[in-house]
């Protein structure tokens, strides 16, 4: 069996050790850092060793995923709450770190017991890759008819939980929504308008006519790329919720450059809120058709009545699954781009309070960048 | 068998889809009411929502006691390729009760949350609720390990928003939900690690085709590790002693129409999880379960009664009182479960049916009065049932029951909790419920005390009667504590029926005592 080998021999192992020691490196100096700005620019950076690992492991799907949830949107969403509250955290006493300590020792041991009798990597007489494995790779392209397998996986097989994972995220964008609203402050005031977002940089941003140049070039690329992302989702690595996730950090990354009431203008709060629910219930609409030409829930077979998916599909043609799936990735794509744009509007919408309540009590509070 | 049969009206084919319908119903909703132009409109779409979850919830019941456990395929794939909701005489239990008290949780919501929340946020409000009623629902349906955890999240996730909501009130809300979001999401990973483990060994996710692998399996390693970590984190979310802390500081700063609704039912949803796995997923008889049952769930299930109720008898704050307790009979219910007998999880089953209506009338007694009462200190509440004595007088009923006098649901199953402990040569822990009693006749005496003997305070009391909307689910909840008292067939017949479809014909033999 070559995956107990020793580790110097096999150079992908090697690699994948080397990774994982990073990823313990960078944790222990998450943990330590009191700076809270140091520590989120350290989990952007551990998301991207894990992605750069799952590359190694063969998963670009859940690579790509990671890279752009952890690395990219969860890094901004933490910056932007920073910006409300202070830069760094007060010391922990020891005292309080035992039992914390205690459990975090009890649950590593208890997974190092298991870990022995847990199968090698890629082994492919391992439970999880010979029995329901094994069927998702010989059936997908009978019973599906597309050649991402984990595509057909995540929209067709298990369709369900991506429609809960979408609804996760809908919840989310309602939460931030009600306890931080819809950034509305940032426009409510006209006197303030020009200070949402970041005073300093509205005042420099003349300066930087590289980066609007830039980045003027860049919004309709990456928006182009979003809906690469999703359309291809079907064959290749990526889908709804990578696309949702591209779109949304092109939205911020025009509010970081332009202003937030410039992008609020342009993609109103209202719209994403609609944008949020609308997505949902898209991907539930699906599964409601299905259900009303006689399948079961978000069986895609039955998305077309029965004798239009016979025209439609030909002999082997599987036309309700590939307009389905379809059909529900824009139902994710909406609700994450959205969703996540409306988590950005909550925490961005508060900077101005934020700078004015700063000012007020003066420097020793204020931002210390 | 509820008595409720008389609603199953649907066509056949629209039953067929009951399971699938009685999620998704309140999920669509959700979305609208998020949409709403107004909060009229939000509130209607929650009332309807719900009550269409309880008609497909009581379609579900009435065809499992006529035609057995029903299984249905989600995307038209059979497990273990896709995600099968899988229902029994159990989920259809917990079903009815998550759906049931939706009904009247979203009945209560309109007045109360437009003292509380301001009024532009209520659509958001409403469809946080529907999309926890929809999280609850599916997890109490689903077949699938990892599909349970999808829904642990959807039910999750927004209340830990909505509790926060209670600091605009009360500040103290915004810790209590930021512990609560801590230790869910602990919880929560810990579930997840555990289905991990479970399918590293197993190679699926169906509840059902883990449960018929794990006696081929070789080694017992991944699964032992696995059971640990998912009981740990449902245990976490159940709020079992000790990992409870989170529970009486949530309860008692949330906005009324959350507390009501989760302690009526979420709690409750991972008692379900826990019952699920230890019966189903698990073997019964496995020895390393009986272990943990008689040495682990059981003394922590004492702790937890008598803590507790000890915590419950000092707390100055009327909706911590009844928190402290809420986490005590969640020890009652672990208690009786730890037995392993039918007759334990059939007792604790038909306690956790009474616990949630005489909890959820309990809050929504406090909830009206807090309309008026900005403060929730007993001592504010003196008088309270010279002022309002419609909305104090069903808050009493549900107090007696909660004691567990005669005449009430709570005596009933109290009862039924002692005689399945002393059936199961647990004497001792019949003790342990009877001294823990003994302390609720402490509690709710000074709450007594308080409400009902001691005069107003000069100028009046600050308590005023509740309207209509409220004392409508509010007296119909203190009926049910009466009603249930007297004729228990409805809960009986659902927790025998429920305790029977998960433990099996055979009598299981008790596990010693530790």
């Amino acid at each position: 069996m070559e995956w107990t080998a020793p580790l110097l021999a096999d150079p992908s192992l090697l690699f994948g050790a080397a990774l994982l020691v990073m990823l313990a490196a960078i944790l222990c100096a998450i943990v330590v850092s009191r700076k809270l700005l140091t520590s989120v620019a350290l989990t952007g950076l551990f998301t991207l060793v894990a992605a750069l690992w799952y590359i190694a492991m063969d998963a670009p799907d859940v690579a790509f995923t990671e890279a752009v949830v952890g690395g990219g949107v969860s890094t901004l969403i933490l910056l932007g709450s920073i910006l409300l509250t202070r830069e760094s955290a007060e010391p922990v006493s020891p005292s309080r770190m035992v039992f914390p300590a205690i459990a975090v020792i009890l649950a590593g041991v208890a997974i190092l017991y298991a870990v022995g009798s847990i199968p090698g990597f890629g082994d492919p007489a391992s439970p999880a890759n010979a029995s329901v494995g094994r069927d998702y790779l010989e059936r997908t392209y009978k019973e599906v008819g597309i050649p991402n397998v984990v595509s057909a996986v995540l929209a067709s097989y298990r369709g369900f939980d991506t429609l809960g994972e979408t609804t996760v995220v809908f919840a989310a964008a309602v939460g931030v929504m009600l306890l931080l609203g819809f950034g509305e402050r940032a426009l409510g005031d006209p006197a303030r308008r020009h200070e949402a977002l970041n005073p300093d940089l509205v005042e420099e941003i003349d300066h930087h006519v590289v980066l609007r140049v830039a980045t003027k070039i860049m919004i309709p690329l990456m928006f182009l790329f979003g809906l690469y992302v999703l359309f291809h989702g079907e064959v290749g690595a990526g889908g709804g919720f990578q696309a949702g996730v591209i779109l949304a950090i092109a939205l911020i990354v025009h509010a970081l450059v332009f202003g937030l009431s410039e992008t609020m203008r342009a993609f109103p709060a209202a719209a994403m809120r609609a944008g949020a629910s609308a997505g949902v219930l898209i991907y539930a609409g699906v599964g409601v058709i299905n259900m009303l030409n006689g399948g079961a829930f978000l069986d895609y077979d039955f998305l077309f009545p029965p004798p239009l998916e016979q025209a439609l599909s030909g002999p082997d043609g599987h036309a309700g699954q590939h307009y389905g799936i379809i059909a529900i990735e824009i139902g994710v794509t909406a609700t994450v781009a959205s969703g996540i744009t409306a988590i950005f509007y909550g925490f961005a919408g508060r900077a101005p309070d934020i700078a004015s309540r700063g000012a007020s009590r003066g420097p020793e509070s204020g931002g210390g960048s | 068998m509820i008595g409720l049969e008389f609603l199953n009206i649907a066509p056949q084919r629209f039953a067929e889809q009951a399971p699938a319908l009685v999620v998704v119903g309140p999920l669509i909703a959700a979305c609208a009411a998020v949409l709403a132009p107004g909060r009229r409109w939000a509130w209607f779409l929650c009332v309807g929502a719900s009550a269409f979850a309880f008609w497909m919830a009581v379609v579900l019941a009435s065809e499992v006691a006529r035609q057995g456990v029903i299984s249905y395929a989600m995307g038209g794939f059979p497990a273990p390729l896709g995600i099968e909701f899988r229902v029994d005489a159990l989920s259809a239990m917990f079903a009815l009760l998550i759906s049931g008290m939706a009904v009247l949780t979203a009945v209560f919501s309109g007045e109360s949350l437009e003292t509380e929340i301001m009024s532009s946020k209520h659509p958001l409000m409403q469809g946080g609720f529907l999309t926890c009623l929809a999280g609850l629902l599916g997890l109490v349906l689903t077949g699938d390990a990892f599909n349970a955890f999808v829904f642990l999240e959807i039910s999750s996730i927004g209340v830990y928003a909505m509790i926060a909501m209670g600091g605009a009130r009360d500040r103290r809300a915004y810790p209590a939900a930021f512990n609560y979001l801590i230790m869910g999401t602990i919880g929560a990973t810990f579930y997840l690690i555990g289905v991990g483990f479970l399918y590293a060994a197993t190679g699926t996710l169906n509840m059902a085709d883990i449960a018929a692998r794990i006696p081929t399996l070789t080694s017992d390693r991944s699964i032992e590790v696995g059971l640990a970590f998912i009981l740990i984190g449902l245990a976490l979310k159940a709020a079992v002693f000790p990992l409870h802390q989170w529970l009486p500081a949530a309860y008692s700063h949330a906005p009324s129409m959350i507390v009501v609704f989760l302690s009526a039912t979420a709690t409750k949803a991972s008692v379900y999880l826990i019952i699920r796995y230890l019966s189903t997923v698990f073997a019964f008889d496995w020895q390393v379960e009986t272990a943990f049952m008689a040495f682990v769930l059981a003394p922590l299930s004492v702790a937890g009664i008598l803590i507790c109720s000890m915590q419950a008898a000092v707390d100055p704050e009327i909706r911590r009182i009844l928190a402290y307790s809420s986490v005590a009979q969640v020890g009652y219910m672990t208690l009786a479960i730890a037995t392993a007998t039918s007759a334990g999880v059939s007792a604790a089953l038909f306690h956790l049916f009474n616990h949630g209506v005489m909890k959820a009338a309990l809050f929504m007694a406090i909830g009206g009065a807090a309309i008026h009462l900005k403060s929730q200190r007993l001592s504010d509440f003196a008088g309270a049932a010279k002022s309002a004595p419609w909305t104090m007088t069903a808050f009493g009923i549900a107090a007696l029951s909660l004691l567990g006098a005669p005449l009430t649901a709570g005596f009933l199953s109290k009862l039924r909790l002692i005689q399945s402990l002393v059936a199961a040569d647990w004497g001792w822990a019949a003790a342990v419920i009877g001294l823990s009693s003994l302390i609720g006749v402490f509690y709710v005496g000074r709450i007594f005390e308080v409400v009902f003997f001691r005069s107003e305070p000069e100028g009046g009391s600050a308590v005023r009667e509740a309207p209509v909307s409220i004392l409508l689910p509010l007296w119909l909840l203190a009926i049910a504590n009466i009603w249930f008292g007297i004729d228990a067939t409805i809960p009986l017949g659902l927790a025998e029926s429920a305790a029977g479809a998960v433990m099996g014909a055979t009598t299981l033999s008790p596990a010693g005592a530790p």
